[in-house]
């Protein structure tokens, strides 16, 4: 009997993603770990213990609750950026743009912060707005144009990021090629605290942003399993041509995916960097990254956004993990290369999940065989 | 004048390695967007030969040496992409796009390791390589010429006849445009898939070490390659997927890169008053106009990204 319920739950669906995911972060940190033994054996179990420990490095509680709050910070962030991913995954676009969406609204709310001295309700709103409407164009090129929307979104990203420096370039710090902090710019810019603060030892980036991305995150999948318009956008990613069949408004759809998308991602800028974390650099050569580690965190949690909490929350407890390592042998990057090759392994989730598919199929059909003679 | 034309060319000759190598991976079927990791992997090749080369082997050997070292190491890092993409199903986008983190990453973590095991107060992630640079330039007048414009020329011309002229090339497209049908007249897709992915390998490491050689004599791996292989891709597209077109482009492109580091030089452009910002928003810009106009009847490889099952009808 309870062979047989170990086995219902191997071929149960979402134990297989938990699974699959466990295993690329199980075989991402070995990797990472070799990395280190290799540079130097001395101190790499050490080092993978930091990582692992991120904020519980600080012996004192209200030290490491206060590091628990910047990490969280981060981690909300990151969360909005993989719902985009996902939510555009779900409709059959592979929004690569998320992270130059999460630019637009970077720029977008600091600008509105700095130049118009907007409050930060209405930097939010605009931040959602501009990032939205990046996206409705990756949208409508695929829609009417059938332009791929990776390749789009791409060279998106790269024309995002040049208009945003230019633009900040306007409400930058003299002598710095930071902008101006919201803290003096504009203090009616920075999301409100709401008591939040004092659960993390006064942390004053704490702010409403981090239950808000959490309530994004039950909204897309409310959206997306509840509701008529989710099931038609879901069916349109399904079959393009079927869905029109239907009477759905496929060119539509898929707008507004795109449009959704941006809208989380510039959300996601928006609660990063109007709490006053930091400050936009306008002299910036890459796209953030905040953008590209969402899709490792919506593929992490397996395309569902109730798992994507917990491994965007994963994906960032080992990046800032990562500073605590011992500088005299290591760089922070190492966690880069783990949260890297995480992503890659997730790559191969889907041929393990048929790999262990026929796996029990074939020791199904052996029980079968033993038992009849 | 003539340091834009010098600018035009070496970049240029950088967007035509990466591109055609791109145009191999995609004429096989396997859509490669990790270009800009595997150019990072490359030049981070490239520059470790150099720096421990340096002195001990004349100019033609160390020129050789250094293609080959980084040829080998993109060629090693698009197997990542290669076995994901091809033995295991996986989504290409997805891969690529992790090969892109992954690049910068592990050049940043290993040339950092190097450093610091040389001397524990260096801790940054720069590889100097001055001398040996040497090896590739010759001086025509004030004109810096660079041995690699010549060999990009010569792979572009290679790889118009590899792919339209040679039965290897035809049936690599083949495998791109319909699987199914090249694998019944017996070519292995699986392997033509390979190859395609190991020449963009290849193609997009010399890329990176081109890059990287192109203006400065050392580089500073924090800061990967600036976008060079998502524009190798813009050159790809703008060319329609055909070498000629590629190399054509490239030109184009490298044209536009050019102006952004020197249109100070130019009093017409002075006037203008634009930032350099917009020179290098520029081709982004072009291509997203291009792709408006002729994706529809899109010349892309009609199998690409999809990945190759036996069993499919």
């Amino acid at each position: 009997m309870s062979v047989k319920k170990r086995e219902s739950l191997l071929r149960n669906g979402s134990f297989q993603t938990i699974l699959a995911s466990l295993l690329c972060i199980a075989l991402g940190l070995l990797v990472g770990y070799i990395v280190l033994l290799i540079i130097n054996p001395g101190g790499a179990s050490k080092a993978i213990m930091a990582i692992l420990k991120n904020y519980m490095y600080y012996p004192s509680a209200a030290a490491a609750k206060k590091y628990l709050g910047t990490t969280l910070v981060n981690a909300s962030a990151l969360l909005m950026c993989s719902l985009s991913v996902l939510f555009a995954y779900k409709v059959g676009l592979f929004n690569i743009g998320a992270a130059g969406q999460y630019v637009v609204g970077a720029g977008a709310c600091i600008y509105g912060a700095l130049a118009l001295k907007l409050p930060w309700y209405l930097c939010l709103i605009f931040a959602i707005l501009a990032a939205a409407l990046a996206g409705g164009i990756s949208g409508a090129l695929k829609a009417y144009f059938n332009v791929n929307e990776v390749i789009s979104c791409i060279m998106l990203n790269w024309i995002s990021l040049y208009c945003v420096n230019m633009l900040l370039a306007k409400v930058k710090e003299q002598s710095t090629p930071y902008t101006i902090p919201l803290s003096t710019g504009n203090p009616g810019a920075l999301l409100p605290n709401m008591g939040l603060d004092k659960l993390f030892s006064k942390n004053e980036f704490v702010t409403i942003g981090l239950p808000l991305a959490v309530i994004m995150a039950i909204l897309v999948w409310v959206l997306l399993e509840k509701t008529k318009f989710g099931y038609e956008l879901k069916a349109t990613g399904l079959n393009k041509n079927a869905a029109k069949y239907c009477g759905m408004k496929e060119q539509r759809n898929v707008i507004l995916t795109m449009m959704i998308a941006g809208g989380l991602a510039g959300c996601a800028a928006g609660i990063y960097y109007l709490t006053g974390i930091e400050q936009w650099m306008v002299q910036q050569t890459s796209v953030p990254a905040m953008g590209f580690n969402g899709i490792a965190a919506a593929f992490l949690g397996g395309l569902s956004p109730i798992g994507t909490i917990f491994s965007s929350y994963f994906i960032q407890h080992i990046t800032s993990g990562g500073t605590y390592v011992d500088k005299s042998m290591y760089c922070t990057q190492i966690s880069d290369l783990i949260s890297a090759f995480i992503i890659y392994l997730c790559g191969f989730v889907l041929f393990f999940k048929m790999w262990l598919n026929r796996w029990l199929d074939k020791r199904d059909e052996k029980a079968k065989k033993g038992g009849d003679a | 004048m003539l340091l834009l034309i010098q600018y035009t060319l070496i970049f240029a000759s950088v967007l035509v390695l990466v591109a055609l190598g791109g145009c191999f991976s995609e004429h096989s079927g396997v859509i490669n967007i990790g270009l800009e990791g595997i150019m990072v992997m490359g030049a981070l090749g490239g520059a470790l030969a150099m720096k421990y080369l340096t002195g001990k082997v004349p100019g033609p050997v160390m020129l050789v040496a250094v293609i080959i070292a980084a040829c080998g190491v993109g060629m090693i890092f698009s197997l990542l992409l290669g076995v994901a993409a091809i033995r295991f199903s996986a989504d290409q986008t997805l891969v690529g796009t992790a090969l892109n983190l992954l690049g910068p990453a592990a050049a940043v973590v290993l040339v950092r390791a190097i450093n610091m095991a040389e001397s524990t107060d260096n801790v940054s992630s720069t590889v100097a390589y001055g001398p040996a640079k040497r090896a590739f330039l010759m001086n025509i007048g004030t004109f810096e010429f660079n041995w690699f414009m010549l060999i990009s020329f010569l792979v572009l011309a290679a790889s118009y006849i590899v792919l339209y002229k040679t039965r290897f090339g035809l049936r690599l497209m083949a495998c791109g445009e319909h699987p199914q049908a090249a694998d019944s007249v017996g070519i292995n897709v699986y392997r033509m898939r390979y190859a395609g992915v190991l020449i963009s390998g290849a193609l997009g490491g010399l890329g990176g070490l081109v890059y990287i050689t192109a203006g400065v004599s050392e580089w500073k791996f924090e800061n990967g390659v600036a976008g060079f292989g998502f524009l190798a891709l813009a050159v790809m597209i703008f060319g329609q997927w055909k070498p000629v077109n590629i190399g054509l482009a490239a030109l184009l492109f490298g044209l536009f890169r050019a102006l952004s580091n020197v249109y100070t030089g130019f009093d017409a452009l002075v006037a203008l008053k634009l930032p350099s910002t917009v020179y290098n928003m520029f081709p982004y810009i072009i291509s997203l106009v291009v792709l408006v106009f002729v994706s529809k009847k899109s010349r892309a490889p009609k199998a690409e990204g999809i990945p190759y099952d036996k069993g499919q009808r």
